[in-house]
């Protein structure tokens, strides 16, 4: 890490309690239509910080009124410990990334990056210096005398980067920035970025509305619906225990099952399906009986046993019909069917290496789903 | 050799495609652009006659007297100025006005440029005489400013009459091509400005500027030339009580007994020299950032 940098994290750790941005019950209407509803939001010093949503829950409003383009309608943002909710842009102390990387054409690279140096009044000796350096750092030594319309996608996403933290921000604010990009480059960019915000040690708020992009990359993530925050929480507490319905549903693959709660105890709920099926997983905390729940299990998470193995009395063992068997290289996909017509999925690993047919499950065969309750989850709403 | 008959063809077949295309352009523009030029440009070197004929005796008198007598001099310098003036007033009102209209939603923006044009519906003459009604001793402003108990004032045949009649007339040519690359302008790139720290008004000089800089040149040329030449404003506002190379042209050519051609050609070969200096100087400093 280069000493500015380091010095810079220091001053700012002191000043801040460690959240570099905390927002405070930030409400921002658009006429009667709530874009953020009623958000709190920590985010600490130094952390990669994703919001994730679906368009339209807010997760760009949110990154906006932090960057200062739109204030909020109430609330309060504050920036390492000073409220800035009606300071204009151009004073906050952070740079953002943009998803169009909205580049000034009619400047070269070098121009571009140097300009919010220029605006801070930087003395004209040290700008070559701090932008060769800032170049250096994205990898495009030698491209400044260009213009952006010169380089590619990707390339200018990195002029968009050095552009941003040349300045040195206390938060790197980042909307969408892999959006136009190729998948393949994306890959490499999300590993690019996160590297980069390991060296630099910078926060950086990153919206994204792509979950695999948030799981790789993040720290933290907060998952966002109709301008609510759902959850916040590392990639795996995200994953692995989701706080309710949508966010399991968001976030990767998973199976449904509906029912209503008819035991609650020590961590644990138990279900009754509809047709009088009884499952049980895990519950964060106590629910009261006969109140809706839906189990979730992800695909990977369920055993399908061969005829003859474990029995239909057996914990959360379902009888069902193979329907659909996708195979897919790495993982085999099936889809069973319950006695009442639904399905559910689960993915088998191919951890042997056969061609035999006779090795993989075949539509038509029965079978017993087991979904073990310490993997399953029990949501409300 | 069947391949060097059928590309030799397909290049006639070429060739005829283009004269056809480019034929009536160019015999309109020989017949009544170029011949004219010719036909003034060899006047402005011939001697007048006592009838206002021309005679055939060459001569630079024409431009030694542009040159010399204050007449000419001054009013070379008094349009100039007043276009560069009746530019620099379009452009400080037509770019805001633009801006407006660009940033404007969707559905109004169509209306909004229509009212701009609305005025072209209506003769150029038409609508100064009716200036004249506005600005006259008894007219709207000073009958106003009388029914108030305020002094009235001198507003018609005065020199601020003529700038105004020409702001008038000559704003939508600046509005127009302002819109049309306002309205092409990335606002986002305003916001990237602002989060870089410059304030609006720099951002505005260092980057929308800039970058709508071919609006502005489109625009300045569009309402510098027709304003360099004109002569009815100058008349019907501004009394006709000093001279614009546009009235002295219309005097020499048609109303002084007897006319004199030779020394109005001469005149109208040398605005057509200093209008050409002055565009290739202003598009040389608007385009050169953008290189």
């Amino acid at each position: 890490m280069p000493l500015w940098l380091s010095v810079y994290a220091f001053q700012e750790i002191a000043l801040s309690d460690g959240n570099a941005i905390e927002l405070r019950d930030v409400v921002k209407a658009f006429g009667d239509v709530y874009a953020v509803d009623h958000v709190s939001l920590q985010i600490r010093d130094g952390e990669f910080f994703s919001l994730l949503g679906p368009s339209g829950c807010g997760k760009t409003t949110s990154l906006r009124m932090i960057a200062g383009f739109e204030y909020p309608t109430s609330g309060e943002i504050m920036i390492h410990g000073r409220e800035m909710s009606s300071t204009p842009p151009h004073l906050r102390p952070v740079n953002t990334v943009f998803q169009s990387y909205a580049l000034f054409p009619h400047m070269s690279v070098e121009q571009n990056v140097a300009f919010g140096l220029e605006m801070k009044g930087v003395a004209k000796a040290d700008l070559g210096p701090r932008v060769q350096e800032a170049l250096e750092m994205v990898r495009l030594t030698g491209y400044g005398a260009r213009r952006p319309r010169q380089l590619s996608g990707g390339q200018q996403q990195r002029v968009a980067l050095a552009r941003a933290l040349v300045n040195h921000p206390e938060v790197l604010l980042l909307d969408e920035p892999l959006g136009a990009l190729d998948q393949k480059l994306r890959k490499e960019m999300q590993l690019e970025l996160k590297g980069l915000q390991e060296r630099v040690g910078i926060t950086f708020i990153f919206v994204t509305h792509d979950q695999e992009e948030a799981l790789t990359m993040s720290d933290r993530i907060a998952v966002m619906s109709h301008g609510k925050v759902l959850q916040v929480g590392t990639p795996t507490e995200i994953y692995e225990r989701p706080s309710c319905r949508f966010v399991a549903d968001f976030i990767g693959e998973t199976n449904f099952v509906e029912g209503k709660v008819v035991e609650s105890a020590g961590g644990y709920a138990t279900i009754e399906t509809a047709d009088g099926i009884r499952l049980r997983g895990c519950s964060a905390r106590p629910l009261s009986s006969g109140a809706a729940a839906t189990l979730s299990i992800r695909p990977e998470k369920v055993r399908l046993l061969p005829q003859g193995e474990g029995s239909a009395g057996d914990e959360n063992a379902l009888p069902v019909r193979v329907e659909r068997v996708n195979y897919i290289g790495s993982d085999t996909r099936i889809t069973v069917r319950l006695s009442d017509q639904r399905t559910l999925n689960a993915w088998e690993q191919n951890d042997r290496s056969t061609v035999d047919r006779n090795a993989y499950w075949q539509p038509g065969e029965e079978s017993l789903l087991v979904c073990p309750a310490d993997n399953a989850l029990v949501l409300t709403e | 050799m069947a391949l060097d008959t059928l590309q030799k063809q397909r290049r006639r077949s070429g060739r005829l495609r283009l004269a056809g295309l480019l034929g009536p352009g160019a015999l309109w523009l020989t017949l009544f652009f170029a011949m004219p030029l010719v036909i003034i440009l060899l006047y402005s070197f011939m001697t007048a006659g006592p009838r206002g004929n021309v005679i055939w005796q060459a001569t630079f008198g024409q431009y030694a007297a542009l040159f010399t007598k204050d007449i000419y001099v001054n009013a070379y310098t008094r349009s100039i100025w007043a276009s560069v003036l009746t530019t620099l007033i379009c452009l400080l009102i037509g770019y805001p006005l633009a801006l407006f209209i660009a940033r404007s939603p969707q559905r109004w923006r169509t209306p909004l440029l229509f009212l701009i044009l609305i005025p072209f519906w209506t003769n150029f003459l038409v609508r100064i005489y009716a200036w004249q009604i506005i600005l006259s001793n008894n007219g709207l402003i000073n009958s106003a400013l009388d029914s108030l108990g305020l002094p009235t004032q001198t507003l018609l045949y005065t020199e601020n009459a003529t700038l105004l009649g020409l702001v008038y007339g000559e704003l939508p040519f600046m509005v127009l091509p302002l819109y049309a690359s306002i309205e092409r302008f990335d606002f986002t790139l305003m916001e990237a400005a602002a989060d870089l720290g410059a304030s609006r008004w720099r951002a505005f000089l260092r980057v929308m500027l800039p970058i709508t800089m071919p609006g502005v040149a489109a625009g300045s040329v569009l309402v510098f030339i027709p304003t360099v030449g004109q002569f009815v404003v100058s008349e019907l506002l501004g009394g006709a009580k000093v001279d614009y190379i546009g009235n002295l042209l219309q005097r020499l050519f048609l109303r002084s007994n007897p006319p004199n051609w030779p020394l109005g050609s001469a005149m109208a070969v040398v605005m057509m020299a200093v209008l050409m200096v002055m565009i290739m100087l202003y598009f040389r400093s608007t385009t050169e950032e953008d290189r």
